[in-house]
């Protein structure tokens, strides 16, 4: 195997092939990143831990087509810190060889024939703008829980009905959902997919930048995947097992009371008071007419307030939470206001952007977050 | 426990204790005392407590003090000084568990109960001699119970001011009780040796040796601008002070407990995981019911491994928020005990402690989505008046009711009414909270 390759190509195909790199291999080989050169100029790179696959393909000439697995952390580390000159990569017995301007690095090699075979990328189920796409995850990976204990509530939920798709995330005591529009195959699809939110916020972050991301979606069968494509770059992962909780329950029927704030002057008061609120102590917000007041601290503690102007709809009320659930949920509206709807200061509170103070809120996003109980 | 002794000037006291609020209540020799409980075969026979080769002497019996021995003093010399006497390892545990007793008996006169160490122990009886008596009324009821439920000799000294209560407790000993009567403070003091006083030290009676001063009467007839300039201000002044019987400071009682915890050592050395895992559920219950009992919540969890060699470990982990649940308690104990790994390593004694305490009214708790409106919290709260009214026990983990009676379980049994009048042991069981439809 020979090949030269840019460099920039080089490095940005490795550095997404070794994202699905494990970080401590069941079987040595899996540390591996997996090189194939084909005689039309197309270089391919590969990784797989048996959950997630990456492969990608760049332009490159290709002297001799061949293929050799390398250990994927030391190439992207490699590839990362080489000058921006022409990379050539040779295969020499059971070395590879890496050059780039007066450099040259040997890399030992893999078995090859021990590499399982990646999985086979699902037909296309249809296309979602990329830019949505990335939004859309971002605000809802934010709720999704990383106590690894329970599986389930890393995940991402994607329920696909039509020509919409909506995510759900929950780490028990908040709720993000958004529903997105996209372009499905066929028009009539209704499937569901539990999405492990670490890898779909990676896939998402990754090809974002594509126009048009393809989504690939196989359920029912004997593995379940769902595959993610755009620019060159492929992705697919096993789904998370299980039944998630009935969530979209948790939503509350009735509003008895709902305020309105501007989502940067609340941003900043949150973080200021929140300064003296030691580790997970709550925030306690007043809404009262006109005026939204924030405190943290008490007893003898340090102790903060602040107030910020407020529109309020209904009875005044008094309700705390965790901080930084509450920043994770205002910087994911992305919009100048923000509503807080509330039934009870014991009861979850919902969070939805809107742009016009006499409208109504956008209801394609909703944080639901549950509040502190004070005392006891 | 001090060190020093003094001619005793108390003899001529009258027994006047009105005005004497102040008792120090002192253990005589208490971990050798506590160790003869179990040993009664010892009594009357020198005994030592201290570790082997170069440990010191932790507490010597009177017989034994006869002979020279005394604490701080390397078990070497004591031993030849005393060589008859028994030597016995110490058990901190055991004296904990003692001590706990002893401050249960003091906090039962008053609330006002400043604890010094684990033996001793200043008891402001301002409030209590209103229904309970004189001072020393309430200094004999203290010393019959502390007799009877713990089996250890006990010394007060009662006064109107805590250095001269431990002045007095000291005089006292052993068992005995001395009163010294306000309006004499100032005589008794003033037969004593200056470095009685509170905070006089070797280096401070030299300077005061310099000085000429020998006695307290010397301090209290010295200028105090005098001894200012010898000893500095502020304890100069203090010094001065101290010599005319005049201590402002009050009993400021400990309220705040650092930790709450519990442990258990085996009868034998226990490698199976199903006992060790019901043991820490046990001793979890036992330590969220104190929790609760004095109103706190923790947020650190520490389990402590003894294997059967001796050496031991703790392990812990700070909780997300404060908590009193046995649940959560016994969850992340377990949880640590697995991380462990200890593949049926022998265990001699495992332990729960609960750290990171503050009162339960300043707590908050994040509520979960799926929350139900009574949970645990209530469940736990349910068994602590089952337990209030039944007896300790009452209702407990269906787990550890199955349990082979362990000696403290029969005790519980018997306190508890017999299973046949219907109120015997319930089991509870409920959903895992997490539980989804």
């Amino acid at each position: 195997m020979k090949f030269r390759v840019e460099r920039d190509a080089l490095a940005d195909a490795v550095a997404w092939a070794a994202r699905a790199l494990p970080s401590r291999p069941p079987v040595p080989v899996l540390a591996g990143l997996l090189l194939e050169a084909d005689e039309v100029g197309v270089l391919r790179l590969s990784s797989f831990d048996y959950e997630v696959s990456a492969r990608v393909e760049v332009p490159a000439e290709v002297i001799d087509a061949g293929t050799a697995l390398v250990s994927g952390k030391l190439l992207a580390d490699i590839s990362r810190s080489l000058p921006s000159k022409p990379v050539d990569v040779t295969t020499d017995g059971s070395k590879v060889s890496v050059t780039c301007g007066s450099g040259r690095f040997t890399l030992l090699t893999m078995p090859v024939e021990e590499y399982p075979t990646l999985p086979v990328m699902p037909d296309a189920s249809g296309t979602v703008a990329g830019d949505i796409f990335t939004q859309a995850v971002g605000q809802v990976s934010i709720a999704a829980s990383r106590d690894e204990t329970l599986p389930i509530l890393t995940g991402i939920r994607c329920e696909i009905e039509g020509d919409q798709i909506t995510l759900l995330a929950t780490d028990r005591y908040r709720l993000a959902m958004r529903t997105l529009p996209w372009h499905p195959g066929d028009p009539g699809q209704s499937s569901v997919a539990l999405v492990r939110a670490r890898t779909l916020s990676d896939v998402a972050k990754a090809l974002g930048t594509s126009a048009d991301v393809t989504l690939a979606l196989t359920t029912g069968g004997a593995t379940e995947m769902i595959g993610f494509e755009a620019g060159g770059r492929r992705t697919t992962s096993l789904l998370v097992e299980g039944d998630y909780p009935k969530v979209r329950a948790l939503f509350p029927d009735t509003v008895a009371t709902y305020a309105l704030v501007g989502t940067q002057a609340l941003t900043d008061a949150v973080k200021r008071v929140a300064l003296v609120a030691e580790r997970n102590t709550p925030v306690r917000l007043t809404f009262t007419e006109g005026l939204l007041t924030l405190e943290a601290g008490q007893g003898e503690d340090a102790q903060a307030s602040e107030a910020v102007e407020s529109t309020l709809v209904g009875d005044e009320l008094s309700i705390a939470f965790n901080p930084q659930f509450l920043l994770d949920g205002l910087g994911a509206l992305n919009s100048p206001l923000v509503r807080l709807s509330f039934t009870q200061p014991t009861k979850p509170a919902v969070l939805s952007p809107q742009t016009d103070p006499e409208g109504s809120d956008d209801s394609s996003y909703r944080y639901l977050l549950m509040p502190v109980r004070i005392a006891g | 426990m001090s060190r020093r002794s003094y001619r005793r000037t108390g003899a001529g006291l009258s027994q006047d204790d009105s005005g004497c609020l102040i008792l120090h209540a002192d253990m005589d020799a208490f971990y050798a005392s506590v160790e003869l409980i179990d040993r009664p075969h010892l009594r009357g026979q020198p005994v030592i407590v201290g570790g082997g080769g170069r440990s010191v002497v932790l507490s010597a019996t009177y017989e034994a003090r006869r002979s020279g021995v005394h604490a701080a003093m390397p078990m070497g010399r004591a031993r030849r000084l005393c060589p008859e006497a028994v030597v016995i390892e110490p058990d901190h545990d055991r004296y904990a568990e003692v001590s706990r007793g002893v401050m249960e008996v003091f906090r039962s006169v008053t609330p006002l109960v400043e604890p010094l160490s684990l033996d001793e122990a200043f008891i402001d009886v301002s409030g209590a001699v209103r229904g309970s008596g004189t001072p020393s009324q309430i200094a004999a009821v203290i010393r019959d119970r502390i007799a009877d439920e713990q089996r250890i000799a006990c010394s007060v000294g009662i006064a109107a001011t805590k250095f001269v209560a431990k002045l007095a407790s000291a005089q006292a000993k052993p068992d005995g009780v001395l009163v010294v009567p306000r309006d004499e403070t100032v005589t008794f003091l003033h037969g004593l040796p200056a470095g009685a006083l509170w905070g006089v030290g070797e280096k401070t009676e030299e300077a005061l040796r310099r000085l000429g001063l020998v006695t307290v009467a010397d301090i209290a007839h010295t200028p105090k601008a005098t001894l200012r300039r010898a000893l500095g201000d502020a304890s100069g002044a203090h010094l001065h002070d101290l010599a005319w019987g005049l201590d402002p400071r009050p009993v400021i009682p400990e309220t705040v407990e650092k930790s709450i915890g519990g442990e258990e050592t085996f009868s034998t050395d226990i490698d199976d995981p199903d006992v060790i895992s019901r043991e820490l559920l046990r001793l979890s219950e036992r330590v969220a019911a104190r929790t609760r009992a004095a109103g706190l919540v923790g947020r650190t969890v520490v389990i402590k491994i003894r294997f059967a060699d001796f050496s031991t470990i703790t392990r812990s982990r700070t909780l997300p928020e404060h908590t009193d649940l046995a649940r959560v308690l016994h969850a992340t104990a377990l949880a640590l005990y697995a991380r462990l790994g200890l593949d049926r390593a022998r265990l001699r004694l495992v332990g729960v402690r609960l750290e990171g305490l503050r009162e339960a009214s300043e707590g908050h708790h994040q509520m979960t989505l799926d929350e139900r409106p009574l949970g645990w919290r209530e469940a736990e709260r349910a068994v602590d008046r089952a337990s209030a009214r039944f007896g300790a026990g009452a209702v407990r983990p269906a787990s550890l009711v199955a349990q082979p009676a362990a000696t403290e379980e029969t005790a519980r049994h018997r306190r508890a009414p017999r299973s046949g009048d219907g109120h015997g042991p319930l089991r509870y069981q409920a959903r895992h909270p997490y539980g989804r439809e």
